[in-house]
């Protein structure tokens, strides 16, 4: 029992819980962003990808989202954030704030794997829907926008969640660059009490809480979403 | 060329890597032309059909819709002779000066050309909203309700209002007798049902030209007659169309045109009763004697 009292005279008395309510909020402030980040990055990726043209501008761009892709996939987020961190963007001038750093590093490794996600998804979509787009007089770019992408993203949901579920989870290394989070607040706590049974049990139920919440939401979106298979 | 060609085909080849699967189509399609296309599979009938539209490139020859290019490329076959010329060390004059000239004559066609494919890099989609498609997968938009399926391309294209367009769309719904389904998502539809739409769906762009791939051949045969009637009822109100079909009765009665096609060229073109009565062809003998 002492255990938690210990815990707990740390986490209210001696205000603990603002440390964890910083980190939590920095947590999600790097998934969600980074995931929206990854969103957009992988949807002009997947694009570049199936753009089907020979215009040696769109190649060019096409090799580098495959190098792209290659290293944010090749190599482990706590090396990408020690690199970019410590490696290039002091070498680059670039001065950040390490949340945002984090979100900007977590943002391009998400958007790495969202792009295949989204190029598997706008593959399995029927290649009749955009011959019936262009056929009406749509160009690529709006068929895939207003016919594709809606069908796609639909069938890539569930993955997406998976993908978003992960990121969320992946966030709990960032320490390695500074950046306080959930996962370091409780480590804090666990450090300064040498109680450490009690924090990391918080930390798991706080991830495991975040995740079914997602988890919850994703599934109400999919049953919005397919509304049209009634 | 006359005012009323609506589509003119020259010479069109189309190869899929070594397979050459059109070998040489002409024909031009006038204004109210009703053209059935039969023939056995994979004899290019589909290819040719998609061709007219852009859907597939091909490799050579001309299109030309309503007067434009909508593809061009002759040069293929200047530069072939190009490279086949071999021009001798001690040629004399003549032989150089002809040599020259097809060298001249291929950058001027090459130069003609290019410029007609960056003008259809922007304006290949305008060419497409006056030419109309029907798939035989019907290809509706499943995410979208039945009259956002018909509304969504005259709207975003044509700029009509969201009133007008639902308007148009359920005056061309009543006429397919599917006026109750305007609400409705095409997965709740038969495949005869689906079909009406994707046919509406073509209208509602007013198109110039109707372009059919097999519109009856992935249906149950109790639903052909209902999609049939509807491509026959627009034919008989004037609207140009090129049929690509199995259904010989059709061919019959609607068409004021059939053709054969096989091994990828048209073999025979005729009036639908002399065709039928009267084939000359060998090939189209052997072809109406299976499936009549």
């Amino acid at each position: 029992m002492s255990s938690i009292q210990t815990f707990c005279e740390y986490f209210f008395t001696y205000g603990g819980y603002k440390d964890y309510l910083y980190g939590l909020s920095n947590t999600a402030l790097i998934a969600v962003f980074g995931l929206l980040i990854g969103f957009v990055i992988g949807c002009l990726i997947a694009t570049v990808k199936i753009f089907p043209t020979k215009n040696p501008f769109i190649v060019v761009l096409e090799t580098i989202a495959d190098g792209y892709v290659a290293l944010f996939r090749g190599t482990p987020i706590v090396v990408q954030l020690l690199l970019l961190h410590f490696g290039l963007f002091p070498l680059l001038g670039i001065d950040l704030d390490a949340v945002v750093e984090a979100i900007i590093i977590f943002g391009l490794n998400s958007g790495a794997y969202m792009s295949e996600i989204l190029r598997g998804g706008i593959n399995a979509v029927d290649a009749g829907q955009m011959e019936a787009g262009r056929s009406l007089g749509f160009g690529f770019g709006e068929t895939m926008l207003r016919i594709i992408l809606p069908q796609a993203i639909k069938n890539i949901l569930p993955t997406l969640g998976n993908e978003f579920i992960a990121l969320l989870k992946e966030t709990s290394v960032v320490s390695f660059i500074a950046v306080i989070d959930v996962t370091r607040s409780l480590q804090s706590i666990a450090d300064s009490t040498y109680e450490y049974f009690v924090p990391y049990i918080v930390l798991a139920i706080t991830y495991l809480v975040i995740v079914l919440v997602i988890t919850y939401f994703i599934r109400i979106m999919e049953r919005r979403l397919s509304k049209n298979e009634r | 060329m006359s005012d009323n060609v609506i589509l003119s085909v020259k010479n069109l080849y189309k190869k899929f890597g070594k397979l050459e699967v059109l070998k040489g189509i002409d024909i031009d399609i006038k204004k109210g032309d009703v053209v059935a296309v039969i023939g056995p599979s994979g004899c290019g009938k589909s290819t040719f059909l998609r061709c007219l539209n852009r859907l597939e490139t091909p490799t050579a020859g001309e299109i030309l819709f309503e007067g434009n290019y909508i593809f061009k490329n002759e040069r293929i076959y200047l530069k072939q002779r190009l490279k086949s010329f071999v021009l001798p060390k001690n040629a004399d004059d003549a032989t150089k000066t002809e040599y020259e000239n097809l060298k001249a004559e291929y950058a001027a066609l090459r130069k003609e050309e290019k410029a007609i494919e960056k003008y259809l890099q922007k304006h290949l989609d305008l060419h497409r909203q006056k030419i109309g498609m029907v798939f035989q997968q019907f290809n509706l938009f499943p995410h979208l309700t039945v009259l956002q399926n018909v509304t969504l391309a005259p709207i975003r294209l044509k700029k009509l209002s969201q009133e007008d367009a639902q308007a148009q769309a359920q005056r061309l719904l009543k006429l397919v007798g599917l006026e109750d389904k305007a609400n409705v998502y095409p997965s709740t539809l038969s495949g005869g049902q689906k079909q009406r739409i994707a046919i509406v769906r073509a209208l509602a762009m007013s198109p110039d030209v109707m372009l059919f791939d097999e519109p009856t051949s992935a249906l149950d045969p109790e639903m052909v007659g209902e999609v049939l009637k509807v491509i026959t009822d627009l034919a008989k109100d004037g609207m140009t169309m090129v049929v690509v079909t199995h259904e010989m009765g059709f061919a019959k009665e609607v068409a004021n045109r059939v053709i054969f096609m096989s091994e990828g060229v048209i073999k025979e073109e005729n009036e639908p009763k002399a065709f039928f009565a009267n084939p000359k062809d060998e090939r189209l003998k052997e072809f109406l004697s299976k499936v009549l």
